[in-house]
């Protein structure tokens, strides 16, 4: 009996067009028209400002915890700049800029952080999944978007994002495996961020890559410069073209790095150290699409100042309006709607137990 | 009217409802070609084709996940679990984002899926294909937890599971699949999720119950009349959650006397809570504690000895005798 070696007909790549000096690949450059550059640049500029923004709020302590993104708007801007909007998104939870994008207001996210269930009626009601926080188990939900959409005859594709510590959960498995089996219009982005809170990439697998691991589900995978915007737009507009066109998923791995902490609960000093993080600041994704533009002209030193002032004001507006929406919030006899379509009667029971604590409360003084 | 058991009474709901609504999907294990291990989905596969009946790679977590997705973008998946003992693989999936989308969303997104699967013990099966663990579900805000206890009344409520706006964890017990027959309408037929049912009148003692227990707890409330000459009242819960306790509060206040039947383990169980309604709404009227006819608080037993945990006729007879002398 022979024992031979098996031909796999798959191989997966490494996407880079633009690198960190800002110098282009011209023949690789994605034909992004100008508008859609510029939007994108100011998507990022917002993106970081605002994270900033987020901190210095929680740090002060108007808002709770949350996930910052910055280090990693390439990743996740340049992968939903490629949606149409009747697409879907299905996020994770530290792809703020690209919910921004589809249309959520920052105030919608300051209200969240501040621990407001209101942030999600403000948010529009188009087809993008609120975030999800238990690692990975979002993706199989865009499996079967994606698989509804191709039953109802539409050719709507899903984006799903996920972290590399997602890729140990056994739903990425699941999902990745799924999508497969339906050759259902996902592309799974995964903004490997290279930590799982204080695990490194290198602990969360064996495999030399993260993209390789579609190979075993049947599907295209390719590996980008997630701090590369135009690689990251290329790589998932070349996915979008295959869901689309009906021939099945892609797993899209995007290298990037989370600058700041997993949230803001989190010490990162106590796992890693200031020299790697240094080592990834002269990557970044947002100064190198800065002189890609400037040196295509799209871009002067006074339109950058321009942008950032036009959006340091839009999140002071967004600051403004949450503030002022959060002194008007707080009644919390909302928290009983929407656990169900009617109100159980149990449920109805407790509303009115609640009405009554307040209303005795209220004659004692004290706290319901 | 025909005769029929409660693999064709749910075959039927799942076949007229997919006739009536494109929306309707099946997916699962062995769903398709073989039917289902148990074949309620007999037929459906050659009737609606590989685009409505999906057999599903075997993963649970990946069934549900994706009936999540599908339902958010406007279809009505049912999916099976071929056992409930592997539901808990998709636990995760079900008390993190079916029961909660809907609020985690405002209202924007909602989750009208349907889980069935086999739950119960009586049918001499392997390992975790013998439990009854509804409580976790029915302890789980955001989702509904139906178990019929007959061929009919299971046509009738997974008509209304389908049609729920939100998901419904739909139990089906193994040892009624073919246990006998009944008649069953072929016209429509809709039993509202969330209501019980009287289904003996008494006036000596109210016997809760749902499910399987349905049957021994009638036959008991039968032998209890010939020997003793008392009239135990039937309730069938039907819905777990959300519990409708206004018949069972109602009945123990006439009666005086209460107990509930159930397969499931004793502590925390669905009796617990069905207890303390009695005891919030029906305490001055009560006559003797309430009785509890469970079962134990131990794993189910492999099948050579399912018969000493399962509550039976006898069982509950005693208890019965218990309640009515106290």
């Amino acid at each position: 009996m022979p024992r031979t070696h098996i031909e796999l007909d798959e191989s997966i790549e490494r996407l880079s067009i633009l690198d960190a000096e800002g110098n282009v690949d011209k023949e690789r450059d994605p034909d992004i028209n100008r508008e859609l550059l510029l939007k994108l640049y100011r998507a990022m500029v917002l993106g970081r400002r605002f994270d900033e923004r987020l901190l210095a709020l929680q740090r002060q302590g108007r808002i709770g915890t949350f996930p910052p993104i910055s280090g990693q708007e390439a990743a996740h801007l340049g992968a939903v700049a490629v949606l149409q909007p009747e697409d879907w998104m299905v996020p994770a939870f530290r792809e703020t800029a690209a919910e921004v994008w589809r249309g959520r207001s920052l105030e919608s996210v300051i209200l969240g952080n501040a621990g407001f269930n209101e942030a999600a009626a403000l948010a529009p009601p188009g087809p993008n999944l609120p975030v999800a926080v238990p690692v990975g188990s979002q993706m199989l939900h865009a499996v079967g978007l994606g698989w509804a959409a191709r039953y109802r005859g539409k050719d709507q594709v899903v984006l799903t994002f996920f972290g590399d510590g997602a890729t140990s959960e056994g739903d990425f498995h699941e999902a990745m495996n799924f999508a497969g089996v339906y050759q259902a219009p996902v592309i799974f982005v995964c903004q490997n961020n290279q930590w799982a809170i204080s695990i490194p990439r290198h602990a969360q697998t064996r495999s030399a890559t993260i993209a390789q691991k579609a190979l075993a589900y049947g599907m295209p995978g390719i590996q980008v410069d997630g701090n590369d915007v135009l690689a990251v737009y290329a790589a998932v507009a070349e996915a979008a073209a295959r869901a689309r066109a009906g021939n099945g998923p892609t797993l899209v791995e995007c290298e990037t790095y989370r600058m700041k902490m997993h949230t803001t609960a989190d010490d990162p000093k106590r796992y890693r150290t200031d020299e790697e993080v240094e080592g990834w600041r002269r990557k970044d994704p947002i100064l190198r699409f800065e002189t890609y533009l400037k040196r295509r002209r799209l871009l002067t030193k006074a339109k950058i100042e321009a942008v950032d002032a036009e959006v340091r004001e839009a999140i002071q507006t967004a600051v403004d309006a949450a503030e002022t929406r959060m002194a008007s919030l707080g009644d919390p006899i909302d928290m009983f709607d929407h656990a169900y379509a009617e109100m159980t009667p149990a449920i109805a029971a407790h509303r009115e137990e609640f009405l009554a604590e307040t209303a005795a409360a209220a004659e004692e003084g004290s706290d319901a | 009217m025909p005769k029929l058991t409660m693999v064709q009474a749910l075959n039927l709901a799942l076949q007229q409802e997919m006739a009536a609504d494109d929306r309707v999907v099946l997916l699962g294990e062995d769903v398709g070609v073989d039917g289902g291990v148990f074949r309620v989905t007999d037929g459906l596969y050659e009737a609606f084709g590989a685009e409505r009946v999906l057999d599903t790679p075997l993963a649970e977590s990946g069934i549900v996940g994706m009936s999540i997705g599908m339902a958010v973008y406007g279809l009505r998946p049912v999916c099976e679990m071929q056992f409930s003992g592997f539901s808990y693989q998709a636990f995760h999936q079900l008390e993190n984002h079916a029961a909660r989308m809907r609020w985690r969303s405002q209202g924007h997104f909602h989750v009208p899926m349907v889980l069935r699967a086999p739950y119960g013990g009586g049918v001499r099966a392997l390992e975790h294909h013998s439990e009854s663990r509804e409580a976790y579900y029915a302890h789980t805000p955001g989702l509904k937890m139906v178990i019929p206890s007959g061929p009919r009344n299971a046509r009738a409520l997974l008509v209304a599971a389908i049609r729920d706006p939100d998901p419904v964890i739909f139990f089906e017990s193994k040892a009624l699949y073919r246990a006998y027959r009944e008649e069953v309408p072929d016209k429509e037929e809709v039993l509202p999720i969330g209501t019980s049912q009287i289904t003996r009148e008494g006036s000596d003692l109210t016997i809760v119950t749902y499910g399987a227990m349905l049957r021994p707890v009638m036959a008991a409330a039968e032998e209890l009349q010939q020997q003793t000459g008392a009239a135990a009242e039937v309730i069938d819960l039907q819905t777990i959650a959300p519990l409708d306790d206004t018949l069972f509060v109602a009945s123990a206040r006439r009666t005086g006397r209460a107990m509930i039947v159930h397969e499931a383990p004793r502590s925390f169980g669905p009796g617990a809570e069905v207890v303390t309604r009695l005891v919030e709404k029906a305490f001055y009227y009560l006559e003797a504690p309430i009785a509890r006819v469970t079962g134990y608080d131990i794993v189910i037993p492999l099948f050579a000895r399912e018969k000493s945990y399962l509550p039976n006729a006898d069982r509950v007879l005693r208890a019965a005798r218990r309640l009515i002398a106290a």
